[in-house]
């Protein structure tokens, strides 16, 4: 079993530190070490959202409706379908890698490349649709109004589908127009105060919200809160215009730290933070199987006459991948 | 060099021959729980959207199929099943005790705030 050549001249001495008790070895250990304090990490982070989700209960996004594109799909929707995707690309790749480390430890240098290789690329493709999927996101779909409270007013139609009324989104660009007259310029450090900064403006005014919705009589606002069906509350068409003229604030097109059009910021910020550390790992671990994909070719292990070091970096690669199975549940199922 | 696997699954109901079968086992299995997932996400089935201890059945049945599938990738492909008792406990029953501790704190807490915005005087619904 030793991987190392040294003899510490301890061997069978129980009491000199000769004996292992857990019959692994010293960086094995620390691998586990190292996956429990960071599965703790992860645990932290989740629990931080189930907290901010239970304080929010009845007013938290839809997953289902947040998340419902996929590639070369355009308008489909396709609730889950690219984040099972991606699940099962990550499972694969954690395939490939325990497969890697299997024909390690038959010493099978010609299979070891193979399997690092194929694991390398699942994790390109992971790292790639997680780019994709936050793409999408910070893009957003439909625009929202934003209330003085901080709360996001979204707009849709009832539609007849199949006999069924059915509340259908509607984008923002799809019934306001702007206002050339009212344009106002954003605001530059060149040509206002030095030291302010002014983010990008919405496309749209509250105002022009407001004069696209009087003239669109079958536009009504949909509101954050969740009813008995477990669905967005729908408002009446009279208090759907109370509410804009009221509360409205600002436009929100899409998702950053700040604004999210989907509901509450706080969705976006633990959904940048949790998938965006977790892609952080799967993009760290990339580099690290990169690293030993080379050593492997190059035959240090075949010198070592020990594929240890591919059994240690697949631990964290499998462990990469347990995290996106909680991530995965607990942001797009539950 | 000396690795031996425990080539076994679901309690010694299937057995296999070697351990690349095994690997393949495995991800057989953990396909088949991800696309009842995902279908279960997807068709929303109304007789398991009743409440169960305060969460839907629904969302019980996705958490314990998560831990089923993290149970499977940490015994079979990181080969926990063939570590020694001691470094497995160590590993899995400090992590589980510190998660359950903290999710119940911290879930209890997120609760409470909750009731204090919806029966307390703080008013965010303007």
């Amino acid at each position: 079993m030793s991987t190392t050549v040294v003899n510490t001249g301890t061997e069978g001495k129980t009491w000199g530190g000769g004996s292992q008790p857990l019959k692994a070895s010293y960086g094995k250990m620390m691998m586990w070490f190292f996956i429990v304090s960071d599965a703790l990490t992860f645990s932290g982070f989740l629990a931080a959202y189930g907290f901010s989700r239970f304080k929010f209960i009845d007013a938290w996004p839809i997953a289902d409706e947040v998340f419902t594109h996929f590639p070369f799909l355009h308008g489909v929707d396709a609730p889950m379908y690219y984040v099972a995707f991606m699940t099962f690309i990550l499972i694969m790749s954690s395939v490939t890698m325990v497969l890697a480390v299997d024909a390690g430890h038959h010493l099978n240098k010609g299979k070891v490349t193979i399997y690092m290789f194929l694991t390398i690329i699942g994790g390109l493709i992971f790292v790639g649709s997680q780019a994709w999927e936050w793409n999408t996101f910070i893009k957003g779909d439909y625009g929202a109004v934003q209330t003085k409270g901080g709360n996001i007013l979204q707009f849709g139609e009832y539609v007849e589908v199949d006999g069924v009324e059915k509340f259908k989104r509607v984008a923002i660009r799809d019934f306001v127009a702007v206002d050339s007259h009212k344009e106002r310029t954003d605001h530059q450090r060149k040509n206002g105060l030095w030291f302010v900064d002014e983010g990008t403006l919405p496309t749209y005014t509250v105002d022009e919200v407001m004069n696209g919705l009087e003239a669109h009589s079958n536009v009504l606002v949909r509101t954050q809160i969740i009813n008995e069906a477990g669905e967005k509350t729908v408002l009446s068409r009279a208090e759907s215009l109370k509410q804009i003229k009221d509360n409205g604030k600002l436009v929100v097109e899409g998702a950053n730290l700040q604004v999210n059009e989907y509901g509450s910021p706080l969705f976006a910020d633990f959904f940048f933070f949790i998938t965006g550390f977790h892609g952080f790992h799967v993009f760290s671990g990339v580099i690290i199987n990169i690293i030993i994909f080379f050593n492997v070719i190059l035959g240090t292990y075949e010198k070592r006459k020990s594929y240890e070091m591919v059994e240690k970096v697949g631990l964290y690669w499998h462990f990469v991948d347990l995290v996106w199975v909680f991530v995965f549940t607990f942001f797009y199922l539950v | 060099m000396a690795h031996e696997h425990k080539l076994a699954i679901f309690q010694g109901l299937v057995k296999f021959k070697s351990n690349t079968q095994k690997i393949w086992g495995v991800l057989i299995f953990l396909t088949i729980v991800t696309i009842i997932e995902v279908v279960l996400g997807i068709l929303k089935p109304e007789s398991l959207m009743a409440k169960f201890l305060g969460m839907k059945i629904l969302n019980w049945i996705f958490i314990i199929l998560t831990i089923v599938k993290a149970y499977y990738i940490t015994w079979d492909f990181m080969h926990m099943r063939d570590e020694v008792k001691a470094l497995r406990r160590m590993v899995v029953w400090t992590a589980i005790f510190l998660i359950i501790y903290l999710l119940f704190i911290l879930l209890q807490e997120g609760g409470y705030v909750f009731d204090v915005y919806k029966d307390g005087y703080i008013k965010r619904d303007f």
